[in-house]
């Protein structure tokens, strides 16, 4: 089981790619906000993230999901079960 | 007070700059007379109509209009009913019956319009704890069915097989699971690898549904759509369909050969807590399906059509959503809202009628032209066509 830490930096890892901004990372960061992403955009990066951690993450979840502290949580969560 | 309509400002916003360049409101479109399936009067101008649906051009056809008037006189303008009370006639059961001949099914279920049929199938079959596995690029009408119902969604991106495979394989085993796709794709036109995909939802245990709206009458050898011109429609649990466009009327409806289907009309709440459709709209659809049995002749027609213009406007130098013609659904790609607005008006000015398709209904952000084609099309006309697109994209600068 990998630490927070560890859990954030893969996250952050992950967004690297489709962080066209150079926003500066954080665990209160927003994915609508900050990062300024459209759907298409979320729904690759989702798949990059499902794709890495071997899990899925729903629709309904997606919903719930607004910030990288939030996301590194809800992937760590699935990870346990 | 809060004004609940304030959430819609930015959209206001939007269409007031849009409308002080000059353009008419693209979505406010009057037809004052309708001449037949391919020709209206707009803004007291003939109309040439390149965006319909109306496929299989029926909207006219004698033996269909006359059904329907026999059936107004005969039955009255209305149910004033929900089906499993007193909204049930006769002509409601033929409809049905047309349904199960022409695909062949055991089952068929008629739904008051084709955004119902999906919306109840899909939030009945898919309860919680349940799975909807769907791609991203499906219809409004089944993202709400996913919405009414209280499964988990999984989205997987467009037309990828592999991606449906991983996330199939990633969900629990024991799990139900529901599988939505659609055999043509309404904005670009393009049609999906159905073969493969109801291969890999079947050895993963997930139920499927295809919903054929833009390929019945169509595409296959009997119209059934793009599962039975792949050859995997008996592999399909459910397929969804609508009348409101090769059928040429209003109403939806799902066929199926689950033996426990019937159960469906009752614990359907889109189906049970609305009145049934006009006796005169279902007598006009079931002329219609059991003609659309046989018109081969005039689905070779629309595929010469489709063709012919999608290598037209290709050869125009317009940028199309699918490197050949896969449906009668040919779109052209417009590099933003306002030079979309504006060809769309230079062509209605040009006597041409097509869809302008705009997000968020539209896949990555794409304002799109959408043209659909009608068996009724001449090919003087598809000509004539090809040079309003001609004239209309050289006045705005589009080619």
């Amino acid at each position: 089981m990998a630490s927070r830490e560890e859990m954030m930096a893969k996250i952050e890892k992950l967004i690297g790619p489709f962080n066209n901004k150079g926003v500066e990372l954080k665990d209160a960061t927003t994915f609508a906000g900050d990062l300024e992403w459209d759907s298409l955009t979320v729904m690759d990066f989702v798949a990059a993230v499902e794709d890495e951690f071997d899990i899925i993450i729903t629709m309904n979840m997606q919903a719930e999901i607004e910030t990288v502290g939030q996301l590194a949580d809800a992937v760590a969560k699935l990870m346990d079960s | 007070m809060t004004d609940l309509l304030s959430k819609f400002d930015p959209l206001i916003q939007e269409r007031e700059t849009l409308l002080a360049t000059g353009v008419k409101d693209p979505f406010s479109l009057v037809m004052e007379e309708v001449k037949s399936p391919t020709v209206a009067v707009c803004n007291g101008k003939e109309t040439i109509l390149l965006g319909t649906y109306n496929y299989m051009g029926m909207t006219f056809d004698d033996d269909v209009r006359e059904a329907g008037i026999t059936a107004l006189k005969n039955f009255g303008s209305g149910t004033t009913g929900s089906r499993v009370l007193n909204g049930t006639y006769s002509p409601h059961k033929d409809c049905e019956e047309a349904l199960k001949e022409f695909y062949a099914m055991d089952h068929a279920m008629v739904f008051s319009t084709g955004y119902q049929a999906n919306l109840g199938i899909i939030s009945t079959l898919a309860g919680k704890g349940d799975y909807v596995i769907l791609d991203i690029d499906s219809h409004a009408s089944i993202y709400d069915g996913c919405a009414l119902g209280n499964a988990e969604v999984v989205a997987f991106r467009h037309n990828d097989v592999e991606a449906l495979e991983k996330r199939l394989k990633r969900l629990p085993a024991d799990a139900g699971k529901l599988v939505v796709l659609e055999g043509v794709y309404s904005m670009l036109g393009d049609v999906a690898p159905l073969k493969e995909m109801i291969r890999v939802c079947k050895e993963n245990g997930a139920m499927t549904l295809v919903d054929e709206a833009h390929s019945m009458g169509f595409i296959g050898e009997n119209g059934r759509g793009v599962s039975e011109e792949q050859g995997v429609i008996d592999d399909v649990d459910f397929i969804i369909g609508t009348f409101s466009k090769s059928v040429g009327t209003v109403g939806g409806f799902c066929v199926s050969n689950h033996p426990k289907f019937e159960i469906m009309r009752l614990v359907c709440r889109p189906y049970v807590f609305t009145a049934s459709l006009p006796p005169s709209v279902m007598a006009t659809a079931s002329t219609s399906i059991r003609k659309l049995m046989h018109s081969g002749n005039k689905r070779a027609h629309l595929w010469e059509n489709s063709k012919k213009l999608h290598k037209g406007l290709r050869d125009l130098g317009f940028e199309l959503g699918t490197s050949e013609a896969q449906s009668a659904i040919i779109a052209v790609i417009m590099p933003d809202l306002e030079r979309g607005a504006m060809m769309w008006q230079a062509l209605l000015a040009e006597g041409l009628y097509v869809n302008l398709a705009r997000p968020p209904a539209t896949p990555a952000n794409m304002t799109l032209l959408r043209c659909s084609l009608c068996a009724e099309h001449t090919s003087e006309q598809v000509d004539q066509i090809l040079g309003m697109f001609e004239a209309a994209g050289k006045a705005v600068g589009a080619i």
